[in-house]
């Protein structure tokens, strides 16, 4: 048979980009289902968990997407309404016939997708959930790197951090949302602090969308304690530090469990605030060449997005840590079939970006350790002081 | 028991807040009991004039983007009243149809300005002044400043103008007022471009003092409606006095008990009054 020059370049071609080039994988798609707030109150951080899935699923197909099959990620807007998640969750099992599920954001639509995965047998990872003991279901997996007793492991983390300030705190205001994970932690503080020898001079809780923060900067003025402990999230610490500043007042420390990074950055009177993380980008988190290379493509594209920090951190961590751990498991077993990958992830351990994953302990989470670290801000940049093995280089507190 | 400076410094953060809560009333309390119209869009409309103080206060500076705002507003109020008189909506359905059009706007807001939350950067946000023990903010100030100027303008418009005759006349009998030569069509599309106007102020006031988040739309309309209600509806001066009487109880609630039980007080104040003078009802 003669062999045409033109065809025997074409096979040498398609020879050498096998060899060199990223493999695309073939055949019928792996479908995997999920939903995500991309409008409603939690569309900012729904945004994030999208951009980087989609970042992951990309390079997924490039290196040849799962059991060689590319990946097809079906997501819906669930509006971060928890009833729709559930009907969306219904949706892409019996509709979509999806193969695997990914994880809904926050701790009430995660736990409407935990309902439907239950009944449906699915396994269902979950990067979100704030309060792990209502996580009954046997075939749930956290990513978050959290632990089952979190009300008890980050006050003590936040405190061993608070110990190694500059001036360490004696006297603690409680200024606490009723947001219900964060009101958890708080309700754990109250006793980790009693148990540490801290001296709790004020406690007030406040409704989550408090448009007035003036007479609660008002009383932390007044109570003058050594640390402000926020049990805050989303935009409340800014709402909370620019009342203070109208009464001139600033707080000797801080800590703010879960701020909205951006818009803590510029604020001068927010400078040293303490803050829970699982990964931030810098070093040792970028050390690995692949990490770093999405940290650099998602600051691409979050920008793109319109998303105002651009920065990786913990809500885009653990939403590539669910994907990690998806593929992670699912290239282990060879296989989509729920019960075995449930079953490979019990027994396992998984190493994601922002440490290693495991799930023996009760209802899959570990119980008096995790995997979430403080963070503190320094000259406009949130960077990791505690632990020290996860510390930026040459960070110090301040 | 608290301090006299944290009572003091609390009933001042309550006026501040009540002023605006009663600059948001305002538009709200005339388009409601002068044209019979409840518009729930105008606090898409406030925040949409925050948005847009925002986004020109690159430029200018920000009290001076109400020179652009206010006439578009004016005008945005002219054509919603046209629309809603156009299909001759019921109170009823002005609610409902109000209701999808601040949907539709929160969603033009998150796609241009994201769902993330905006700070308008001011020089104005470090002005204050420091008079005893207490503390003055420039941007509450001027957002008290603005509220009373506003209402009080806009109770002397009603109480002494013609215009305020005749639109005190067709609130009353529209039929008998226009059987006098009121023209209830022009009247209308002023007082709702007046109205909208209103909301661009308030838009300014919402930039200089509050972080900016289009979920945010929803958080002042039970307070606010409860203001607009304590004040008497088509009234210029209620929903400020009544904005400052909510600000006050839920700033001294605040400081003296739970925090937590703050959003509470508006309610049982307009609770307290239909009890107690249901005839204003």
């Amino acid at each position: 048979m003669r062999i045409s020059r033109r065809r025997a370049l074409a096979a040498g071609g398609a020879l050498l980009s096998s060899a060199v080039l990223p493999s695309f994988a073939q055949g019928k798609p792996v479908r995997i289902g999920s939903s995500l707030p991309l409008t409603g109150p939690l569309a900012s951080l729904g945004i994030i968990h999208k951009v980087t899935a989609e970042i992951y699923v990309e390079n997924l197909n490039q290196r040849g997407g799962l059991l060689g099959r590319p990946v097809e990620w079906l997501l819906r807007d669930d509006q971060s309404k928890p009833e729709l998640t559930r009907t969306i969750y219904e949706q892409l099992i019996t509709a979509d016939k999806v193969d695997l599920l990914q994880s809904p954001y926050a701790t009430a639509n995660i736990l409407a997708g935990m309902g439907v995965a239950q009944r449906y047998g699915k396994l269902l990872l979950h990067t979100s959930f704030g309060i792990p003991r209502l996580a009954k279901y046997d075939m749930q997996f956290p990513v978050s790197g959290s632990a089952f007793d979190p009300e008890n492991v980050w006050p003590n983390l936040i405190l061993d951090a608070a110990a190694k300030l500059p001036k360490p705190p004696k006297t603690v205001a409680i200024v606490t949302s009723k947001f219900p994970s964060v009101h958890h932690i708080s309700a754990g503080a109250r006793e980790v602090l009693k148990k540490r020898g801290l001296q709790t001079v004020l406690d007030i809780e406040y409704e989550f969308g408090n448009r007035d923060f003036g007479p609660i900067a008002s009383r932390v003025k007044d109570a003058n304690a050594d640390l402000l402990w926020g049990g805050t999230n989303g935009i409340d610490p800014v709402l909370m530090l620019e009342a203070m500043k109208r009464i001139d007042y600033r707080p000797p420390a801080q800590v703010h469990l879960f701020p909205a990074p951006g818009p803590m950055l510029k604020m001068p009177e927010a400078q040293g605030a303490l803050a829970l993380t699982t990964f931030e980008s810098h070093p040792p988190f970028t050390d690995d060449p692949a990490i770093a290379q999405f940290v650099k493509t998602y600051g691409g594209r979050a920008k793109e997005a319109g998303i105002p920090y651009t920065a990786v951190d913990l809500q885009s961590a653990i939403m590539y840590a669910a994907w990690q751990v998806m593929e992670a498991a699912v290239t282990a077993t060879n296989s989509l079939d729920d019960k075995t990958l449930a079953q490979w992830l019990k027994k396992n351990q998984v190493k994601c970006l922002f440490g290693t994953l495991s799930w023996n302990g009760p209802q899959n989470y570990v119980e008096g350790r995790d995997l979430y670290k403080v963070k503190q801000l320094q000259q406009g940049q949130w960077k990791v002081v505690h632990p020290q093995e996860w510390a930026a280089p040459g960070a110090k507190f301040i | 028991m608290p301090s006299a400076t944290l009572l003091g410094q609390s009933i001042l953060s309550g006026v501040f807040i009540g002023a605006l809560y009663g600059l948001l009333g305002l538009g709200l309390s005339l388009s409601w009991g002068m044209l019979r119209q409840v518009n729930l869009a105008h606090f898409a409309l406030a925040f949409l004039g925050g948005y847009l103080t925002f986004q020109l206060s690159g430029r200018l500076d920000p009290f001076a983007t109400l020179a652009i705002t206010v006439p578009l507003f004016f005008l945005a109020g002219m054509a919603l009243h046209w629309f809603l008189s156009r299909y001759a909506a019921d109170m009823l359905n002005t609610l409902l149809v109000t209701f999808g059009l601040t949907t539709i706007i929160e969603a033009g807001i998150q796609r241009v300005w994201t769902a993330d939350f905006t700070r308008m950067e001011t020089h104005y946000a470090d002005i204050r002044w420091k008079i005893g023990a207490f503390y003055i903010p420039f941007t509450e100030l001027a957002t008290l400043v603005l509220a009373m100027l506003l209402c009080t303008a806009m109770w002397a418009l009603i109480r002494f103008t013609d215009f305020g005759r005749a639109a005190r006349a067709m609130t009353e009998d529209a039929a008998m007022a226009a059987a006098f030569g009121v023209n209830e069509k022009r009247l209308g599309y002023v007082i709702s471009g007046l109205a909208a106007a209103f909301a661009a102020v308030a838009g300014l006031c919402l930039a200089l003092t509050h972080t900016l988040a289009p979920v945010q739309i929803y958080a002042w309309m039970g307070v606010v409606f409860a203001g607009v209600m304590i004040g008497g509806l088509g009234s210029a001066m209620g929903p400020l006095l009544a904005g400052f009487l909510i600000g006050v109880s839920e700033a001294l609630t605040m400081a003296i008990t739970a925090p937590t039980w703050a959003p509470l007080v508006s309610f049982s104040l307009l609770i307290a009054i239909i009890l107690f003078r249901p005839a204003r009802f």
